[in-house]
């Protein structure tokens, strides 16, 4: 009991100090320009919270994440496209290209606020239990899974591209101008979106905590580890599989939703494939068993992006590439799992060191 | 007619160059269990050979033939580095071989656009490749690329020479033998890490012989393999891992559709379906076309 005091202590130490870091230190030490950075890593850092849950517990290595950030991002940025635009114009880009005369019928419900808002997490949360009925119900797993989420991102963001004249094509939905009435080249309103996205975050890493110290919590990771066992056991590990793949893509549609104030911008270069992968990177670098490890990693991955890309962006690469592959062949647990590898090296220095992570095989 | 015949043979087209992608995938992916995403950096490889070899020689035909067997070699040596470097400490985690091997390709294509630069390159096509065949004269002549016909007989090559290999060689008896049951090849004498590394030389390879094939139906770039990764592993899902026949027939069923539905409705929406069409037939067989009969559980 003792022990158990002591943890939720310091998890409750850890909980306040990066509240305290978030909202107290960040805002005063950074500029306006490194805050609305911090801003945008936060949004990857929530996509990452998910991945941990999804990959890191439940062993479903989901590929296409940046899916969900898309309808997210998409689902917001619609409702400030249609809001800037002002009753009864088209938003900029369906004047320009001047194939619309109308806005299109799946486009008028997101002039309703509340709609919107409540699309960018339910949108998500609905593809991704579809898909998921579908592809765990028929135990499609692993490495299928993987790839079949892989051509879901690749095929949404073909879609979007090829539907220019309602989505925007490859620039996507750009300049948004107002958040609910803000106008978001205030920098007092940017501040704003910035608490906005790091209370969200907060709060999805307190219900992914939640979740993950649950009996449910358990049983992700025993359906992770043996899904058989789980089965004999009267459990339907379909049921377990999809509550964490939707749940991850709920938070993946938080993220983009914030994302597009933060940014001004959403489009396909930021859902196909590449960055669908680069959410996973963040997490496994920092470890993606780990709430804390995924979202560090998530941070400072997408910080090393910027300091690196814009200066060199060849080098970013290789070492983008070079970071992936040390990371996930040579310390499986990212970095979150450094310290314990480093004292089983010392303590046991002739057994070979496996970190128990998932792969359901 | 005409319409429903020439969709069909671009279909049967689009098909030839999924297979010859994704016949090497089925020997890595299939028979090893390997997600070797930089496989599309090989094809890139084999397409950037092509192209070096053609600056070289002036005669573009000659340099086609010469090119096939080259591209075979380099993008061979690349994917045995490959599995000696990286792979070969990966075969117990499937998942995370998807993951690093993505960090490679990422390098791959960062050394292209290093060496090539970003900007598309293009090769010339030999002249007995150019032109078209008329199939059927008349108001509404039916014609066949003369170059979609030479990729489909690649594509039935390729397939006859690795599905030969497999059965009747030492070689493919020993890539069997490993792929069925590692631990008895092993105490048979079998270097099952050879066979490994061999099976990945040959896999790989293939993966140059299609960029080969596919700098005659479209630019070289450094980003080429990240376009058509993704449907060849969905061709391999589909068809079953580790089955060459469901690979060929998936890979022209595919095609067709694919085809078909670009033709009644537009590039992108095509795509969707597909996808959708795929989903749809993993509910009927979750474990693709044709599959090996086990006792395991799933």
């Amino acid at each position: 009991m003792n022990v158990l005091k002591g943890r939720s202590a310091r998890v409750w130490t850890g909980f306040a100090g990066a509240a305290v870091l978030l909202f107290a230190v960040a805002p005063v030490a950074l500029s306006d320009f490194r805050l609305g950075l911090l801003a945008k890593y936060l949004c990857m850092a929530m996509v990452a919270v998910g991945i941990c849950l999804a990959w890191g517990r439940g062993g479903l290595l989901t590929l296409g994440q940046g899916v969900f950030f898309g309808l997210g991002g998409y689902a917001m940025a619609m409702h400030l496209k249609i809001a800037d635009a002002g009753p009864g114009n088209l938003p900029d880009f369906m004047q320009l290209y001047g194939t619309a005369t109308e806005l299109p019928w799946w486009w008028r419900p997101f002039a309703n606020p509340l709609f919107a808002i409540a699309a960018t997490v339910l949108l998500p949360m609905v593809v991704a239990a579809l898909l998921g009925l579908f592809v765990f119900r028929r135990r499609v797993k692993g490495a299928y899974f993987a790839i079949l989420s892989q051509a879901l991102a690749s095929a949404f963001a073909i879609w979007l591209v090829g539907q220019q004249a309602t989505t925007g094509g490859t620039n996507g939905l750009t300049d948004i101008q107002g958040f609910f009435g803000y106008a978001l080249d205030d920098p007092v309103n940017q501040r704003m979106v910035y608490f906005v996205i790091a209370a969200a975050l907060l709060l999805l890493i307190a219900l992914a905590r939640q979740l993950v110290n649950s009996r449910y919590g358990e049983l992700l990771v025993a359906v992770r580890d043996s899904e058989e066992r789980v089965r004999f056991l009267g459990y339907d590990p379909a049921n377990v599989k999809l509550v964490a793949y939707v749940v991850a893509a709920g938070m993946a549609g938080l993220a983009g939703a914030l994302f597009v104030p933060a940014v001004g911008i959403i489009s396909p270069a930021l859902i196909g494939i590449v960055p669908s992968i680069e959410f996973v990177i963040g997490a496994a670098v920092g470890g993606r068993a780990s709430l804390v490890g995924a979202v560090l990693g998530a941070v400072a991955v997408a910080w090393a992006k910027t300091a690196l890309s814009e200066e060199f962006p060849a080098a970013w690469t290789y070492f983008q590439g070079l970071l992936f592959i040390v990371a996930l062949a040579f310390l499986p647990g990212g970095l979150a799992s450094l310290t314990k590898f480093v004292r089983r090296r010392r303590t046991a220095p002739a057994k070979a060191s496996v970190v128990p992570v998932g792969e359901a095989a | 007619m005409t319409v429903i015949l020439g969709q069909t043979f671009t279909g049967i087209s689009i098909g030839a160059v999924l297979l010859l992608i994704a016949l090497g995938l089925s020997l890595t992916f299939g028979q090893m269990n390997v997600i070797n995403m930089a496989h599309g950096e090989f094809i890139m490889a084999g397409a950037y050979t092509t192209y070096v070899l053609q600056k070289s020689i002036s005669s573009a035909g000659i340099s086609l033939i010469v090119a096939l067997p080259v591209a075979f070699l380099v993008s061979g040596a690349l994917g045995a580095l490959l599995e000696w470097l990286l792979i070969r400490r990966l075969y117990l985690r499937p998942l995370d071989t998807l993951l690093v091997t993505w960090g490679v390709s990422l390098m791959l294509q960062q050394l292209a656009r290093d060496i090539f630069g970003a900007p598309n390159v293009q090769t010339r096509a030999p002249d007995v490749l150019t032109g078209n065949i008329t199939v059927m004269g008349g108001d509404d002549p039916l014609t066949f690329a003369n170059s979609r016909l030479f990729i489909l007989g690649l594509a039935v090559a390729a397939v006859l020479a690795l599905s030969l290999t497999l059965r009747l060689t030492p070689l493919g008896r020993r890539i069997r033998a490993v792929v069925q049951n590692r631990d008895l090849a092993e105490v048979s004498g079998i270097s099952t890490s050879r066979v490994d590394r061999t099976a990945f030389f040959l896999g790989s390879g293939l993966a140059g012989v299609a960029g080969v094939a596919l700098t005659l139906v479209g630019p070289i770039g450094p980003t080429m393999g990240t376009n058509v990764i993704i449907d060849a592993f969905l061709v391999i899902v589909v068809g079953g891992i580790g089955q060459l026949k469901g690979t060929v027939i998936v890979a022209f069923v595919l095609g067709v559709l694919q085809s078909v539905l670009e033709y009644s409705t537009t590039v992108s929406v095509a795509k969707v379906l597909v996808l959708v069409a795929i989903v749809a037939f993993l509910q009927w067989r979750p474990q693709g076309l044709y599959t090996l009969r086990t006792r395991s559980l799933v």
